[in-house]
């Protein structure tokens, strides 16, 4: 399966076996790490709205296979204050350097920057659209706690309408049979054209606002943050806020074996008390972060098969 | 004498049912009916088969307000194949297959008859593309192509009510959220 320049833009743009392929380098990557794999190659992060996880880690794992990076996390202090288009500045880019993480929050600008740079562009987050390497390092998690992807019980409780990780990971799990439930009150429930996709792929899903309702059959639990910028009314957020919490207590009435997943960062709907349980699986799933990023920098520069 | 009377309320009724046939023949079709409605035109375009409620989105498209030649709307007029419809007739105007294409995201049953010599020398029945490209806006306020020079795609998810998925932007659009640029 060859990457080679290939864009990573929207989880949409995968088969399932692209998937799993990248999750196997991924594995590679993890268990037997090569130092000087990009050596000589430079990465260009292209930040337009901020980050902490995303470019920290895309960063991280550059330099871990010897690569160096270049690049803004601030737009204020570029030529975009002064007017410059996101088609010049990506035709820019590609001048300096092998390939571009962008992250931007205007919707659809990843697809944009891929079409006009000729080097391999992959998608940081656009807005409330995609951020395709927090979905494959979910899928990656996944399959790391739970030895599997098939026929899993995957749980997503907080905020669904407006959780672009919720709904990428929704479409990425459905190559592998799951069952869905989704957790949320009304307003803020998963947006029906993705219950129309799950329908029809005959996938199974359950629809509740009661966090305990199905704490017996879920193996894994994706936890979201409500999210205060997503509200255009203050009001509205202050209602929906704290609304589900995990906790000891809650625990004790799930599986033995059920992990717990969130994107981060969190505020307070994870209890500090369940970091220390064995369902507690979110710090793992950011350190995941690395090795699924070094595959797909290994990748689309032509330098992992 | 009954008889007589008899006879003759005979004669009137089949004097009235003689008229009454007539009349028939003399009723147009649907058809003839509508060119009543709607003046013939000697060179230019007609387009039929127009859902009532897109007759003046079809006229906007092809921006009929500065026509200098004759244009003539007709809305509501009777349709078998989609109830209510619309017609216009423009007269010195030839389309152009981006304004067909246009005319198929808002009219997609709509047939365009090139008249020439009060002759129609050619029906083409319009077609909803798989891929619209630089037609339609993007109903999403931050998507790129409402912020920056690009020109937008849509791809066609359904044909009938048309759905269309944004190229950038990803997000879906229904018939109702459509707008022309």
């Amino acid at each position: 399966m060859d990457f080679k320049n290939k864009d990573v833009i929207s989880i949409n743009d995968f088969s399932k076996e692209e998937l799993l392929h990248i999750l196997k380098v991924a594995r590679q990557m993890e268990q037997k790490p090569k130092g000087n794999l990009l050596k000589g190659k430079i990465l260009a992060t292209l930040f337009f709205e901020p980050s902490t996880r995303t470019r920290l880690s895309f960063t991280s794992a550059m330099e871990q296979l010897s690569g160096e990076v270049i690049g803004f996390s601030n737009a204020n202090t570029t030529s975009i204050q002064k007017g410059e288009s996101l088609w010049d500045t990506l035709k820019m880019t590609e001048q300096y350097a092998d390939v571009i993480v962008i992250r931007h929050p205007l919707e659809g600008s990843a697809r944009l920057a891929a079409e006009a740079a000729s080097i391999p562009v992959i998608n940081g987050g656009d807005g409330s659209n995609q951020h395709p390497t927090q979905t494959l390092l979910d899928l990656y998690t996944i399959q790391k706690v739970k030895g599997r992807l098939e026929n899993l019980h995957i749980g997503f409780v907080g905020d669904l309408k407006y959780g672009r990780t919720v709904h990428s990971l929704v479409i990425a799990l459905s190559h592998f049979n799951p069952t869905f439930y989704f957790i949320a009150p009304d307003e803020l429930q998963i947006p029906e054209n993705y219950l129309d996709e799950l329908f029809r792929k005959k996938i199974k899903y359950f629809k509740t606002s009661d966090l305990n309702r199905f704490g017996k059959e879920i193996d894994i639990l994706y936890v979201t943050r409500i999210q205060k910028e997503r509200f255009p009314d203050p009001l509205e957020y202050e209602k929906f806020k704290g609304v589900y919490r995990i906790d000891n207590e809650f625990l004790q009435h799930a599986k033995k074996d059920m992990k717990i997943m969130h994107p981060l960062p969190r505020i307070d709907e994870i209890d500090k008390s369940v970091d220390s349980t064995q369902h507690a699986a979110y710090f793992e799933q950011a350190a995941n972060g690395i090795p699924v990023r070094k595959a797909l920098l290994a990748l689309v520069l032509g330098k992992a098969k | 004498m009954a008889r007589k009377k008899y006879s003759k309320r005979k004669e009137r009724a089949r004097k009235k049912e003689k008229i009454k046939a007539k009349k028939a023949i003399a009723i147009p079709n649907e058809e003839i009916k509508r060119e009543l409605k709607i003046s013939a035109i000697d060179e230019g375009t007609v387009i039929d088969h127009i859902p009532t409620d897109a007759t003046f989105k079809v006229a906007e498209i092809l921006d009929l307000e500065n026509h200098q030649g004759i244009v003539s709307i007709a809305t509501n007029l009777q349709s078998k194949r989609i109830g209510k419809k619309g017609i216009i007739k423009v007269g010195g105007k030839s389309l152009t297959q981006a304004e067909v294409s246009k005319i198929a995201i808002v009219a997609p049953d709509a047939t365009v008859n090139i008249i020439k010599n009060y002759d129609v020398k050619e029906k083409i029945k319009v077609k909803t593309p798989d891929v619209i490209d630089n037609v339609v806006k993007c109903s999403n306020p931050v998507c790129i192509t409402n912020n920056e020079q690009v020109a937008t795609k849509f791809y066609v998810l359904r044909k009938d009510p048309l759905k269309i998925k944004c190229h950038y932007c990803e997000r879906s659009m229904g018939k109702d959220d459509i707008e022309i640029i």
